[in-house]
């Protein structure tokens, strides 16, 4: 099934994630970041930090989220059961730490046709509310042909 | 914060991790891909995969956090890029599936960044992140 080539380039409405230190905590913990800079305040501050830092994927959190309500949107004519992720990519212009409050916008940077699967990659600009960028995320799915493609 | 220095073609000493169940359904939780290929055996099977696999954002915050040890400091990581290969299967058991990280230094940038080129294998001996670059702020 070939996907909507007008969708390039169209980007959804900014969301907005305010960063929690326990959330931070709890996703240090499952990735084996037993740096004190991701649960203990005062060692985040000791390197330089506002507040506990957020491990390098961390972003997935929210830039998922974001990206999940795309991928379901109808008029794409993407099947998120049929879905993989293929490629994933960070580019941090400064760490994430608990108190941030990140606008995330995401918008469709590529779709391609690999071997009868659409090929669709996301976009995700991250920024603080000055309008800094935190961080851009790009992540790269496939929607697998069905059987009757 | 300085970095190990090293030039390009080094190779940084490896790292073992495994993962169980019980470390899917945390990552899971942490997450917030409660996807059900990654805690139910039905469900992955259903799809036509071997068994229950560990989220690929996993085995990358994984490589992610490898580097970031390497580095000794987490806030260092600039970049991180990765294409999931093949999945990591997790048996039902207490040992579950060992994932073996490794890297090797491919630049040195004049204001001491370093690219390294990351490698994560499965159980099977077979890659599981493919080019996998990570690029560390030097000081």
């Amino acid at each position: 099934m070939a996907l909507d080539a007008s969708f390039v380039g169209r980007s959804w409405p900014p969301r907005t994630y305010r960063v929690g230190a326990e959330k931070v905590r709890e996703f240090a913990r499952a990735v084996g970041a037993t740096d004190p800079v991701h649960t203990d305040v005062e060692a985040a501050r000791a390197a330089g930090h506002a507040d506990v830092v957020a491990p390098p994927t961390f972003p997935v959190v929210f830039t998922w989220e974001a990206t999940r309500e795309v991928v379901d949107d109808p008029a794409l004519g993407l099947d998120f059961t049929r879905v993989v992720h293929r490629d994933q990519a960070f580019e941090l212009h400064r760490p994430v730490v608990a108190g941030d409050v990140l606008t995330t916008v995401v918008s469709v940077a590529e779709i391609k046709e690999l071997a009868g699967n659409d090929v669709v990659t996301f976009r995700c600009d991250v920024t603080d509310p000055d309008g800094g960028s935190v961080l851009v995320s790009t992540a790269t799915l496939v929607g697998r042909a069905g059987e009757d493609a | 914060m300085t970095l190990p220095a090293v030039t390009t073609g080094d190779e940084i000493a490896g790292r073992e991790v495994t993962l169980t169940r019980a470390d899917l359904v945390r990552y899971a939780g942490a997450s917030g891909d409660l996807n059900p290929i990654h805690w139910s055996e039905r469900t992955a099977t259903a799809v036509g995969l071997p068994g229950v696999i560990a989220h690929g954002m996993l085995t990358m915050a994984l490589a992610a956090q490898f580097v970031a040890d390497w580095a000794g400091d987490p806030a260092a990581v600039r970049s991180f890029s990765t294409r999931f290969t093949r999945p990591v299967v997790v048996p039902d058991d207490d040992e579950g599936a060992t994932v073996t990280l490794g890297a090797t230094v491919k630049a040195v940038d004049d204001d001491g960044s370093v690219t390294l080129g990351v490698t994560a294998v499965g159980p099977d001996g077979k890659a599981v992140l493919g080019k996998a670059l990570a690029v560390v702020r030097g000081r």
